[in-house]
């Protein structure tokens, strides 16, 4: 009886991000802007979907691993990261830094960064704290303020007009991404989720813990450390692209569970995808054609993620 | 048959297992006791291998333990830890079925689900199958992990403190499932427990560690021994034989004053325990 | 030996050491056997500059520590503090709001919108954390973490619509460079609040044990609450708006006396604002060497510092529980 309304609501959902999507499409266009409109929105959509789906689907998984619905690898530091890498570029080059302006190098020196600083918390740190997740938190979230305080040191000596380029890569925005960037993480991303998807099986049975896992015969050390590499590099490849979002994977993740109500990770792993999917568009809608692109995409995913949260904390803690 | 064979793990500093060496008989019951810390969570740990070892051999029916693939290993030994909370929406046939993942890689067959039927109606689940595990009673959750073990269908079954926050009801309803068990499927069952008196009436054969070593192991009768028990727990403790059963009395009346003889008396303590608190 | 020399005489020592090397660092030359022969420049420097400096740092440095250790106190709960929280991103939001609503507001407005905000958030952090079921000792401060980075969304949000983003970073950043005559007195303040914390002392230390323990001895819970609550958002809002965030402080400085201390409320009170004192202060100085005659900010120097501290008490604890 459950299955049947999950698989009903995947449907639906599934539904919702293709209604989404084409509202975004067809909102407002301009015949006479028409061959431009379509193709940069088309370009748009396929951003967000990868970044999407990205996000949605390491975060499911992280929170699997490490059996708590408030943890994302964005809250471990990730995204402090992002913005002291940003810093230090404007702050060492100049706005007019070379590596800043050409995107392709950006992207790749952040997103190499961002890898090996996400594996340096998970797996060198994993050993010091055996495997105690909230210790792990706590270091990256220390890091993560380190790198934060860096970064305002060096942002408070940079020039106004240097600050505002850097504010442009600070927020997340689907606006301005790169082509053959979008391609390249698209390839990334893909060959990842090949390797997650294939087996939410296993998937399953971890979420039963450890002990569990390793009594039904799974590889279960083995398999957390390929995980989390994967995890690393999903984050990574979709912060790089387009900037951090931080409230995202807890919000989508977290709506996932409490629309499916099960364990079972095909359902909780693509219906995050899809209600990711959904968000981010509306998102998108909401800045290009009501806030005419005064505020960020980040911002508002964050607003409405993090009122989510506080409400949940608030009424996980009611029961 | 499982031998252990000088099996150690250390703490950082403290040796919590010191070369334990032991052997499980098959087709019985084998009860582990001892005093906190005696290192009996870990030894079952690294002999189920939750745990690596730091030295030492766990051999199963002769072979290897740790040169068995994980998966096949997960067909002949199983292990149910202590403090099972799960906070996990699942229904307790859902748990249950993991139970066949060695065998069905998550895509059940209908033998699978013969299994699972089994084990339902074994445990008296029957009522329970589609209720979510968090909402059972702990008895009920506990009765729902063991037909988790069940249908996982090893010739070995371990289980760390299985009565852990069992009433005494459950807890002998659990104890009379396992010896069911051994007597209908030929199981060999380990048990972790703290109830010495459980494990002198429902054991075949007693492990009793201390300090991280073995200090004694044999059959019951062997083990419950007023100068070995006393040993090891280091307190007065007397057996009596009621109905055919060794039965542990370790009430002791430090003080002599025996109040609890005389309500009056009684009475007296404990309003000096209120007056004190 | 270390155990030994926590003693008050032997802290307020240290504490008057590193006032003097404070008041004598810097980029006009001061020496102290100048002190009895000061030129109009060099007076002015020490009365409207050094001064205000090294009495801020030794204000801020006390409550702030002072605040962790009543935070802790009442959550039972050594990881809570302003830092871990979110008292700061809240006091952060308020001046926000208040430079918004009223852009020629002065300090004290500032502050007073700071103060409204940070009291209701840490309300609402104790309303949270009070009925959590999953009391894991970190898990309570990861969500003041997250209720902070939520804060601070809302802030963010708010500085983009009005261009303000760089200039409320900067001034959250904490530095005491920015601190002279006419613009320090405002940390004042922090003294009465620190002499109520002093006579509630006791009852912070009974409240901590739960409302059911604390009926149980007669004592309002709500209200002794709701005081510690006032006192440590307001310090710290009063803080935030004039010297900005010092991350970690009321973490690291009640933890450290703990372990040499114990934890009665009573016998560690003043140790503790001592060496919050000492700890903004050496950390202070340390930026201001460094890359003399410029200098890092306090914020950033308490950051690493302060970090490093904190993953080696995070450590410690951890190795005496496995």
């Amino acid at each position: 009886m459950p299955k049947m309304t999950n698989d009903k609501l995947l449907i639906v959902l599934a539904a919702g991000a293709v209604l989404s999507i084409a509202i975004y499409m067809l909102y407002d266009l301009n015949p006479e802007i028409f061959f431009y409109q379509i193709p940069s929105r088309i370009k748009r959509v396929i951003a967000i979907v990868i970044v999407g789906v990205a996000i949605a689907v390491s975060t499911v998984i992280f929170q699997t691993i490490v059996k708590n619905r408030i943890l994302t690898p964005s809250i471990m530091g990730l995204d402090s990261v992002y913005v002291f890498i940003q810093t230090s570029m404007i702050f060492f080059g100049g706005a007019s830094s070379a590596i800043l302006l050409n995107t392709h190098a950006n992207y790749f020196i952040s997103m190499a960064l961002l890898t090996f600083f996400t594996l340096f918390v998970f797996k060198f740190l994993f050993r010091f704290t055996g495997n105690n997740v909230f210790l792990l938190l706590l270091i990256g979230i220390i890091l993560g303020t380190l790198f934060g305080n860096l970064s305002t040191f060096m942002q408070m000596m940079i020039s106004p007009e240097d600050f505002l380029v850097l504010q442009n890569n600070l927020f997340a925005s689907f606006s301005a991404v790169n082509e053959q960037l979008l391609t390249v993480t698209g390839i990334i991303i893909v060959i990842m989720l090949f390797f997650v998807l294939r087996d939410f099986g296993s998937l399953d049975v971890m979420s039963l813990g450890r002990d569990h896992s390793v009594n039904l015969g799974l590889n279960y050390d083995k398999k957390v450390s390929q995980l989390l590499i994967i995890i690393a590099i999903l984050v990574s490849a979709a912060t790089a692209l387009v900037g951090p979002i931080m409230f995202l994977g807890l919000l989508v993740s977290n709506l996932a569970h409490e629309l499916f109500s099960t364990y079972k990770h095909f359902y909780t792993v693509i219906g995050a995808s899809l209600i990711s999917i959904i968000t981010l568009i509306f998102g998108q809608i909401a800045v290009q054609f009501f806030f005419d692109g005064g505020v960020e995409l980040s911002v508002i995913i964050n607003l409405v993620g993090g009122i989510y949260f506080i409400y949940l904390m608030l009424r996980r803690s009611r029961v | 048959m499982i031998n252990v064979r000088g099996v150690t793990k250390s703490f950082g500093e403290k040796k919590v297992v010191d070369d334990v060496s032991l052997s499980i008989e098959k087709g019985k019951i084998t009860s582990m006791i001892g005093p906190n810390g005696a290192g009996k969570s870990t030894v079952i740990s690294m002999v189920t291998r939750l745990l690596d070892k730091d030295n030492g051999d766990v051999l199963i029916e002769g072979d290897n333990l740790f040169t068995k693939p994980n998966n096949e290993l997960a067909k002949k030994i199983s292990i149910l830890k202590q403090s099972n909370h799960l906070e996990l929406k699942i229904t307790v046939r859902e748990l249950i079925a993991f139970g066949r993942y060695p065998y069905s890689k998550g895509r059940l067959k209908p033998e699978d689900n013969e299994f699972i039927d089994e084990a339902i109606n074994y445990m008296e689940l029957g009522e329970f199958e589609d209720r979510y595990i968090d909402e059972l009673s702990g008895g009920q959750r506990q009765r729902a992990y063991i037909a988790m073990t069940i249908v996982q269908d090893t010739d070995y079954i371990f289980l760390d403190e299985p009565l852990n926050n069992l009433d005494m009801k459950h807890s002998v309803q659990i104890m009379q499932i396992l010896r069911r068990l051994v007597r209908e499927k030929n199981k060999t069952i380990i048990i972790v427990i703290h109830d010495i008196n459980f494990a002198s009436c429902y054991s075949d054969n007693i492990i009793a560690l201390k300090d991280g070593e073995v200090a004694v192991s044999g059959t019951k009768n062997e083990v419950i021994k007023k100068s070995i028990l006393e040993e090891i727990y280091e307190m007065e403790i007397n057996i009596q034989c009621i109905f055919g059963h060794q039965i542990c009395v370790y009430f002791d009346d430090q003080n002599g004053d025996g109040i609890d003889d005389d309500p009056q008396e009684y009475a007296q303590a404990f309003a000096r325990e209120q007056v004190r608190a | 030996m270390v155990g030994k020399l926590f003693r008050l005489d032997v802290l307020l020592a240290v504490l008057l050491i590193f006032s003097i090397i404070s008041i004598f660092i810097g980029v006009v030359e001061l020496q102290p056997r100048d002190i009895f022969n000061l030129d109009e420049e060099q007076r002015n420097i020490i009365i409207n500059s050094r001064l205000p400096r090294t009495v801020s740092i030794i204000i801020a440095g006390a409550s702030l520590a002072v605040c962790g250790l009543i935070m802790q106190q009442l959550t039972r709960n050594k990881f809570v503090s302003p830092t871990t929280a979110g008292t700061n991103e809240w006091a952060q939001l308020g001046i926000l709001i208040g430079l918004v609503s009223f852009p020629e507001m002065n300090m004290l407005g500032r502050l007073l919108f700071a103060a409204l905000l940070a009291v209701a958030g840490t309300m609402l952090f104790m309303q949270i954390i009070s009925r959590i079921k999953f009391k894991e000792i970190i898990f309570v401060p990861l969500i003041g973490l997250m209720l902070g980075g939520v804060v601070s969304s809302i802030s963010t949000f708010i500085a983009l619509r009005t261009n303000m983003l760089q200039a409320i970073n900067g001034w959250m950043h904490g530095s005491f460079s920015t601190l002279v005559s006419g613009y320090y007195e405002i940390l004042y303040i922090s003294i009465p609040l620190f002499i109520l914390a002093l006579l509630y002392a006791n009852q912070f230390t009974v409240a901590g044990m739960g409302e059911d323990f604390s009926r149980n001895l007669g004592l309002n819970y709500q209200k002794v609450l709701y005081i510690g609550l006032f006192i440590t958002a307001v310090i710290t809002a009063l803080v935030v708006v004039t010297v900005g965030m010092l991350p970690f402080l009321g973490l690291i400085v009640p933890n450290i006396v703990s372990i040499f201390k114990g934890d009665h409320l009573r016998s560690t009170i003043f140790l503790t604002a001592v060496l919050g004192s000492i700890f903004v202060m050496v950390c202070d100085v340390i930026g201001r060497i460094i890359i003399y005659p410029y200098e890092i900010s306090v914020g950033l120097t308490i950051a690493i510092i302060g970090g490093a501290l904190f993953l080696f008490l995070i450590f410690r604890r951890a190795g005496s529980n496995a």
